[in-house]
C-alpha cells in the first residue's frame, strides 16, 4: 500500500509483471517496493520445505523474495526482489514453485517436515551406491532449489573493467560520504562505489535530521559536491564483492539490469580496483530472531518496514507489529504512527523499553507463534503480563545488527566479538591498508558514523602523505545503541534461522546432537548460510544457537569462513568479453584469404589458423584431397605457408656460444649461409622442441620453432640468458611476425623458384641446408634449402607485407607446374612417411635417446639438460623407443592412441608395450603407416606385433620397422 | 616479372569509429628493435642521438624527434619507429617492420575504453602523453602509449591485428551504449 505524502522517490509511473499479472510500480523502486505497494505479499517458495515466503529484508542480504528476471535464453535467475529496479516492461516470475506459487504441490515437503531434517538426505539415500548420482541427486535435486538456468547459449552483453585510486570509499552512507569528502576535498583521487542505484546508506531510509534537515537532503548535497569534484569517480549500483592481494578489489555493476534491454549495453561490468587505501563503510545488517513460525510472508525486518515506508512510500502492513530488543528498532514504531498506520503492539524483550503513547508496549515479551498461511494474520506472545494474540498482518522484528564485516575476512582473518554490541567486529589490521568506518565496526549513532568517516579517511590520506582537510561535523543524532542479546524464543515448532536454506534451530541443535560441533561442521550439515545470501541474515544467531547448545561461548565457537564473493556475480560477468571470438585472440598469416577463397577448411593450430586442405572439383572427401596434394609434393612442386613456425633472431659476440648451450647438439661451428637441425633438451633431460637454425652471419643466427611451441621457446631463450647465462652478450628478438615464410617442396621447387627469384637459384651456393638472401620479384628475402617433406624443398621468406601476394604468385606457378597448394593434411602424411617428428612425438615425457637421436648429445660441451639426459633411467634400452609400423595387411587402420601388445598376450593395460603417437595413409606406398613408442623398439625391426584400439574397437596385426618409411637414405632431399 | 602487392596489417579492418572513438591503422614507417649489447648503451645513444636526434627512452618512456621516435618495450630494449636505424656496431638491430599492426585509438571515450582491455593505470596523472607500457590488451601482448590527451596507440603482433579490432570495437560498444 502506497502512502501518501511519505517517501523520497520520484520515479514516473512504470508497467511490470509478476507471474504473469501486470501491475503498476515506478521506476527506479526496487520490485520489493513495487509488489508491497500492490499488496503482493507472497513472493517465493523456500528451498527445501516449499513454505510460502515474502519479502524480509530492504537490501543485497535478502534470502527470500528471489524471482527470475526475463525470458528464454536472457532470463536471470535469483535475482533479488530488494535489489531489482522496475522498469517499464520488467517481467519477474517466481521461483521453486508448481504449479502455481499459491498452490504449490511440492509443498508437501512441508507436510513431512519431521523427517527431513538436517542429515535427512544422508542418512536416507545410502544405498545402493550406485543410485547416489543416478537415481537420488536427479530427484533430489528437481525437488529443491532455487532458479534454473536456461540452458542455452546466454546472448546477453557482459563487460569487465580496471580502475585505480587512492582511496576506494566502500559504502556510501554517513560514514562513507564523510570519507569520500575528506578525501575528495583533499585532492586525492577516490573512488565511492555503492550497492545502491541512490548513494545516501540510510540516509535515505530514516527519519533523523542531518544539519537541522532531512539526512537524504544532506546526503544529496554531499553527492553534488562530490560529483563536481574532478578527482572523485561515484560508482552507484556497485557492489565490492571481494579482497584480493596487494590492494585489489573486486566489484560488480550493474549497468543494464534496471532498464529496458539494450543489445549493446552490457548487463553488468565486473571492475578490478586496485586502490592504495581504502575504506569501509559497509554499514550493519539487521538481524531477525528466531521464533516458532517466524518465515511467514509479511514477518519482516525492522529496518526494512520503516525504510519501505521512509525511502519509498510503501506501507509493508496496515496493522503493524514490532518484536524486538533495542531501542533503535523502536523507530519502526514511531515512523509507522507518524505516518497513520496502526502499531498494534511492541514486544520488547527487555524489562526496559521506551514507552509510548500511540500503541501497546509489551516488556519481556516473546512472539511465540504466528499464523496465515500464505501471509500473516496473526501473532501469539507472552509477555510479563500474560499472553495474547495481536491481528497483524506485518510484524517487524530485530535481533540488533551485524556489522559488515565480510570484506575484512577476505583475506583470512576473522571477526572479533564484542560482548557490549553482541557482535562480531573486524580485527585490527584485518587487510593491509583498508580501514573500517562505522557501523561496519560497531559505531551505531549516525553522528558517530559521521565523526569515524572523516576520522578513518584522514588516517589513510595521512598515509598517502596528503594533508586532510578540515571538515565541519554537521549536528545529527547521536542515539545510544541499548541492546539485550536475543537468539532465539524456545518453544515447540520450527522457528527459522536460514531462511534460504531451510534450517531451523532444531536443525543446529540436532547437528551438535551429533557431534558436528564445529561452527564449520554445523554449516555443512545442515546447509546453514550457503546459497546466495551466504546466511548473511542468520550465521551470527545460527552460531549463538551452536553455542547454546554446545556450552560455549559464541567467541569460542567461533565464525564459519567469510569468503568473496560479498554478493553474487554472475560467471558471465567474471568471464565477460571471453565468449566466443573473445575467448583466445586469433592469428591469421599473410595467406588467410586466399586459402578461404579455395574453400580449404582452417583448422586451429594453437592460437593460428591453418589450412586443412585445398579441396578440388570432384573430390569428395579430404583423402582425395590430401591424398593428391601428397602427389603433388612427390610428383612436382607444393607450397605450403610455414610462417607460423617461430622464427627467432639471435645476435651477439656470445650467440655461438649461447646456442650451444640451448641446443643439444653444437651449432658455434656453423657457417654463415649454412642450416642445422637441432634439439633443444629442457632441464628434466627430455626434449624440448626441435627445429632448425640459419647462420645468417657472423655472430648472428635465425632460429625455428615448431608453430605450438613458438612462444615457450622464446621464453625459454629470455630466461636462460636473464637467469643461467647472464654473462653472456647475446640480444634475442622475435621475428616471427615480420616474415612470411613459404615451403616450396618437390621435383619442380627449383624450377618454380627460379621463375620467381631475380636470379635462379644457383646449386652450387644452395646444397642441401644452405641458406642465403633472395630477391624475390624485387622484393628482398631469404631462402633456406631445408625439407619437411623428403623432396627437394625451399623456405623462402619475404617481409610478411608481401605475403598475401607471393602467395597467390606461389600457387599460381606451382599449378603450371601440375602441382599446388597443400595443407597440414598432406604436409602431416609427408613427414610421417618420412618418420619426422612434430609434438605428438615430442610430447614431453620423451628423450633423444627415446627418439634415437641420442647421438646428437654433444659429449663435448655443457647444455641444458645434459646431466639430468645422461642419467640411468633414461638411457635403458628397455625403454619405449620410436619405431615406424606397418600394417601386415596393407591399409589397415593404425589408429593414434592405440597400444602394442605381443602378438598373443592378452591385451590389457600390464602388457602394453608402446603406443602408437601418429598415424597417416601413405598415398605414395600404398597403405597405412604409424610412428609409435614400443619398449626396446630398435632392437625389434621386423618383429610382428599387435596394434590394439579399444576405444575404437580397432586390432591390428603390424611389423616394426624404422621410422623412416619412404626413401631413407634421404637422397631426395639432397638431391 | 610480376610486382609483389603489399598489404597492411589492418587492411579491410580499418579505419573504423564506434559512438566517439575512431580507431585508425597507423603508418609507422619502419620498425626496429634496438637492443644494445653489454657495454654499448652509450655508443649506441650517441649513433642515434647523431644521425636521429633521439636516444633511447628509460623504462615505459618515449623519445621522439622530428617523425623518429623510439618506445621502450623492455629493459634495454627499444622500438625504434619511423625511421631506418644508423649503423649501430654496438647493439643487435632486428626488423621488425612487417611485424606490428599499429593502430591509433583517439576520442573522448579513448582512456574509458582501454580501460575495458587493459590493465593499467591510464590517467593522464599516472600515465601522460608519451608514457608507454608494454602490458595486455584482453588476451593479447601488447605495446600501449598515450600520444595525445585523448589519443592512445597499440601495438600487436600482425597477425592478432583482427581481434584487435574486434576487441576494440566491443569495447567500445559498451561505452557508447552507456550514453
Amino acid at each position: 500500500m502506497r502512502v501518501a505524502g511519505f517517501g523520497i522517490h520520484a520515479g514516473a509511473a512504470a508497467r511490470f509483471r509478476f507471474d504473469g499479472q501486470s501491475f503498476e510500480g515506478r521506476e527506479g523502486e526496487p520490485l520489493a517496493a513495487a509488489l508491497l505497494a500492490n499488496d503482493i505479499r507472497l513472493v517465493g517458495r523456500s528451498f527445501k520445505y516449499h513454505r510460502p515466503r515474502g519479502i524480509l529484508t530492504a537490501g543485497s542480504e535478502e534470502p527470500n523474495a528471489l524471482v527470475t528476471t526475463g525470458d528464454g535464453a536472457g532470463a536471470t535467475p535469483n535475482v533479488r526482489a530488494t535489489v531489482q529496479e522496475v522498469w517499464d516492461g520488467l517481467e519477474a516470475r517466481s521461483q521453486n514453485a508448481w504449479p502455481s506459487l499459491r498452490a504449490d504441490v511440492m509443498a508437501v515437503n512441508d507436510l513431512a517436515w519431521r523427517f527431513l531434517g538436517a542429515g535427512f538426505y544422508y542418512k536416507t539415500f545410502m544405498w545402493p551406491r550406485a543410485f547416489w548420482e543416478r537415481v537420488y541427486e536427479p530427484i533430489i535435486r528437481r525437488a529443491a532449489g532455487l532458479g534454473g538456468l536456461s540452458g542455452a547459449h546466454n546472448p546477453d552483453r557482459y563487460e569487465r573493467a580496471f580502475a585505480y585510486c587512492d582511496l576506494l570509499v566502500i559504502g556510501a552512507g554517513p560514514a562513507g560520504l564523510m570519507a569520500a569528502l575528506t578525501a575528495g576535498r583533499s585532492g586525492a583521487r577516490v573512488i565511492l562505489a555503492d550497492e545502491d542505484a541512490r548513494m545516501g546508506g540510510r540516509c535515505l531510509s530514516e527519519r533523523f535530521e542531518i544539519c537541522a534537515g532531512p539526512a537524504h537532503v544532506w546526503a544529496s548535497g554531499v553527492l553534488d559536491e562530490l560529483a563536481s569534484l574532478p578527482n572523485v569517480t561515484l560508482m552507484p549500483r556497485t557492489t565490492v564483492t571481494g579482497v584480493y592481494d596487494q590492494g585489489t578489489y573486486g566489484a560488480l555493476e550493474r549497468v543494464g539490469l534496471h532498464r529496458a534491454a539494450d543489445p549493446r549495453l552490457p548487463l553488468e561490468c565486473f571492475w578490478r580496483i586496485v586502490a592504495k587505501r581504502a575504506v569501509l563503510c559497509a554499514g550493519a545488517i539487521e538481524r531477525p530472531v528466531a521464533f516458532k513460525d517466524n518465515d511467514r510472508p509479511g514477518v519482516m525486518t525492522a529496518s526494512a518496514v520503516r525504510g519501505y515506508l521512509n525511502r519509498w512510500g510503501v506501507a509493508a502492513g496496515q496493522s503493524v507489529t514490532l518484536f524486538a530488543n533495542n531501542d533503535d528498532a523502536h523507530r519502526t514504531a514511531r515512523d509507522m504512527v507518524a505516518a497513520g498506520i496502526k502499531v498494534a503492539g511492541v514486544i520488547d524483550s527487555r524489562d526496559t523499553a521506551p514507552d509510548s503513547r500511540d500503541y501497546p508496549v509489551y516488556r519481556q515479551g516473546r512472539v511465540v507463534g504466528t499464523r496465515g498461511r500464505l501471509g500473516l494474520t496473526s501473532i501469539s506472545i507472552a509477555h510479563a503480563g500474560g499472553v495474547r494474540d495481536i491481528r497483524t498482518d506485518c510484524l517487524a522484528m530485530s535481533g540488533g545488527w551485524n556489522p559488515s564485516v565480510h570484506l575484512t575476512c577476505h583475506l583470512g582473518a576473522r571477526p572479533v566479538w564484542d560482548p557490549e554490541t553482541q557482535a562480531f567486529l573486524p580485527a585490527d589490521g584485518a587487510v593491509p591498508g583498508l580501514a573500517v568506518a562505522g557501523a561496519a565496526r560497531g559505531v551505531f549513532s549516525t553522528a558517530g558514523c559521521l565523526a569515524d568517516g572523516v576520522a578513518q579517511a584522514a588516517s589513510a590520506l595521512e598515509a598517502l602523505g596528503l594533508a586532510a582537510p578540515k571538515i565541519d561535523l554537521p549536528d545529527t543524532e547521536d542515539d545510544p545503541y541499548r541492546l539485550a542479546a536475543l537468539w532465539q524464543v524456545p518453544g515447540k515448532g520450527r522457528a527459522w534461522l536460514d531462511f534460504q536454506n531451510d534450517v531451523t534451530v532444531k536443525d543446529v541443535v540436532q547437528a551438535a546432537a551429533e557431534n558436528f560441533r564445529s561452527v564449520e561442521h554445523m554449516k555443512r550439515y545442515t546447509t546453514q548460510g550457503m546459497a546466495t545470501d551466504q546466511g548473511k541474515n542468520s550465521n551470527v544467531a545460527a552460531l549463538a544457537v551452536l553455542a547454546d547448545a554446545t556450552g560455549r561461548g559464541i567467541a569460542e565457537t567461533g565464525t564459519t569462513t567469510f569468503r568473496p564473493p560479498f554478493s553474487p556475480v554472475s560467471i558471465a560477468a567474471l568471464g565477460a568479453g571471453a565468449q566466443g571470438k573473445g575467448f583466445a585472440p586469433q592469428r591469421f598469416t599473410t595467406s588467410h584469404a586466399a586459402s578461404v577463397e579455395r574453400g580449404a577448411p582452417m583448422i586451429e593450430a594453437g592460437l593460428w589458423y591453418r589450412p586443412s586442405y585445398f579441396p578440388r572439383a570432384g573430390e569428395a572427401t579430404w583423402r582425395e584431397a590430401c591424398d593428391r596434394e601428397v602427389g603433388m609434393v612427390r610428383g612436382a612442386v607444393g607450397v605450403c605457408d610455414v610462417s607460423t613456425l617461430g622464427k627467432i633472431d639471435i645476435k651477439g659476440p656470445d650467440a655461438g656460444a649461447f646456442l650451444d648451450f640451448v641446443y643439444a647438439n653444437t651449432f658455434s661451428k656453423l657457417k654463415p649461409g649454412r642450416v642445422r637441425y637441432g634439439l633443444m633438451l629442457r632441464e628434466d633431460g627430455h626434449v624440448m622442441d626441435d627445429g632448425t637454425t640459419a647462420c645468417l652471419g657472423e655472430g648472428h643466427y635465425l632460429m625455428t620453432t615448431t608453430t605450438a611451441a613458438a612462444g615457450l621457446v622464446m621464453r625459454h631463450l629470455d630466461y636462460v640468458a636473464q637467469v643461467l647465462r647472464p654473462e653472456m652478450d647475446v640480444q634475442i628478438a622475435s621475428v616471427t611476425e615480420h616474415w612470411a615464410q613459404f615451403a616450396v617442396a618437390g621435383p619442380k621447387s627449383r624450377e618454380l623458384l627460379d621463375s620467381l627469384l631475380d636470379a635462379p637459384v644457383d646449386p652450387e651456393a644452395f646444397p642441401f641446408m644452405a641458406c642465403g638472401p633472395v630477391s624475390v620479384t624485387g622484393v628482398s628475402g631469404r631462402l633456406f634449402r631445408i625439407s619437411f617433406s623428403g623432396e627437394h624443398a625451399y623456405e623462402v621468406a619475404v617481409p610478411a607485407r608481401y605475403g598475401a601476394a607471393l602467395w597467390r604468385l606461389l600457387v599460381a606457378q606451382a599449378e603450371v607446374l601440375g602441382g599446388g597448394a597443400y595443407g597440414m593434411e598432406a604436409l602431416n602424411v609427408l613427414r610421417i612417411e618420412k618418420g619426422l617428428l612434430t609434438h605428438a612425438e615430442l610430447h614431453g615425457r620423451t628423450t633423444a635417446f627415446d627418439m634415437g637421436l641420442g647421438g646428437m648429445l654433444s659429449k663435448k660441451k655443457d647444455f641444458v639438460g645434459r646431466a639430468a639426459a645422461g642419467r640411468a633411467g633414461l638411457l635403458e634400452d628397455s625403454r619405449q623407443q620410436l619405431v615406424g609400423l606397418r600394417p601386415v595387411e596393407a591399409g589397415a587402420p593404425l589408429p593414434a592412441g592405440a597400444h602394442l601388445f605381443e602378438k598373443t598376450a592378452p591385451a590389457v593395460r600390464g602388457n602394453s608395450h608402446g603406443y602408437v603417437t601418429s598415424t597417416a595413409h601413405s598415398p605414395t606406398l600404398g597403405t597405412t603407416l604409424a610412428l609409435g613408442f614400443l619398449a626396446s623398439g630398435r632392437a625389434r625391426h621386423g618383429e610382428t606385433i599387435r596394434l590394439v584400439d579399444h576405444m575404437r574397437g580397432v586390432e591390428t596385426l603390424c611389423e616394426v620397422t624404422g621410422p623412416v618409411a619412404f626413401d631413407p637414405e634421404g637422397g631426395r632431399a639432397r638431391g | 616479372m610480376v610486382d609483389l602487392i603489399a598489404l597492411t596489417p589492418c587492411a579491410g579492418l580499418l579505419p573504423l569509429t564506434v559512438g566517439n572513438l575512431a580507431l585508425a591503422e597507423v603508418d609507422a614507417g619502419p620498425i626496429h628493435l634496438i637492443a644494445p649489447f653489454r657495454g654499448g648503451q652509450a655508443a649506441t645513444d650517441a649513433a642515434l642521438s647523431k644521425a636521429l636526434g633521439l636516444e633511447m627512452p628509460g623504462p615505459q618512456a618515449t623519445t621522439r624527434k622530428g617523425a623518429a621516435r623510439m618506445l621502450s618495450v623492455g629493459p634495454g630494449q627499444a622500438l625504434l619507429l619511423g625511421a631506418a636505424p644508423p649503423a649501430l656496431d654496438q647493439a643487435a638491430v632486428t626488423d621488425q617492420s612487417d611485424g606490428w599492426a599499429v593502430v591509433s585509438v583517439t576520442g573522448p571515450d579513448a582512456r574509458e575504453v582501454l580501460m575495458r582491455l587493459v590493465p593499467v593505470d591510464l590517467h593522464p596523472g599516472a600515465f601522460a602523453v608519451g608514457a608507454t607500457a608494454r602490458t595486455m590488451v584482453g588476451h593479447m601482448t601488447a605495446s600501449v602509449t598515450r600520444t595525445d590527451e585523448e589519443a592512445f596507440e597499440i601495438i600487436v603482433f600482425r597477425s592478432m591485428a583482427r581481434t584487435l579490432v574486434h576487441e576494440l570495437s566491443e569495447a567500445a560498444t559498451g561505452v557508447a551504449a552507456r550514453g
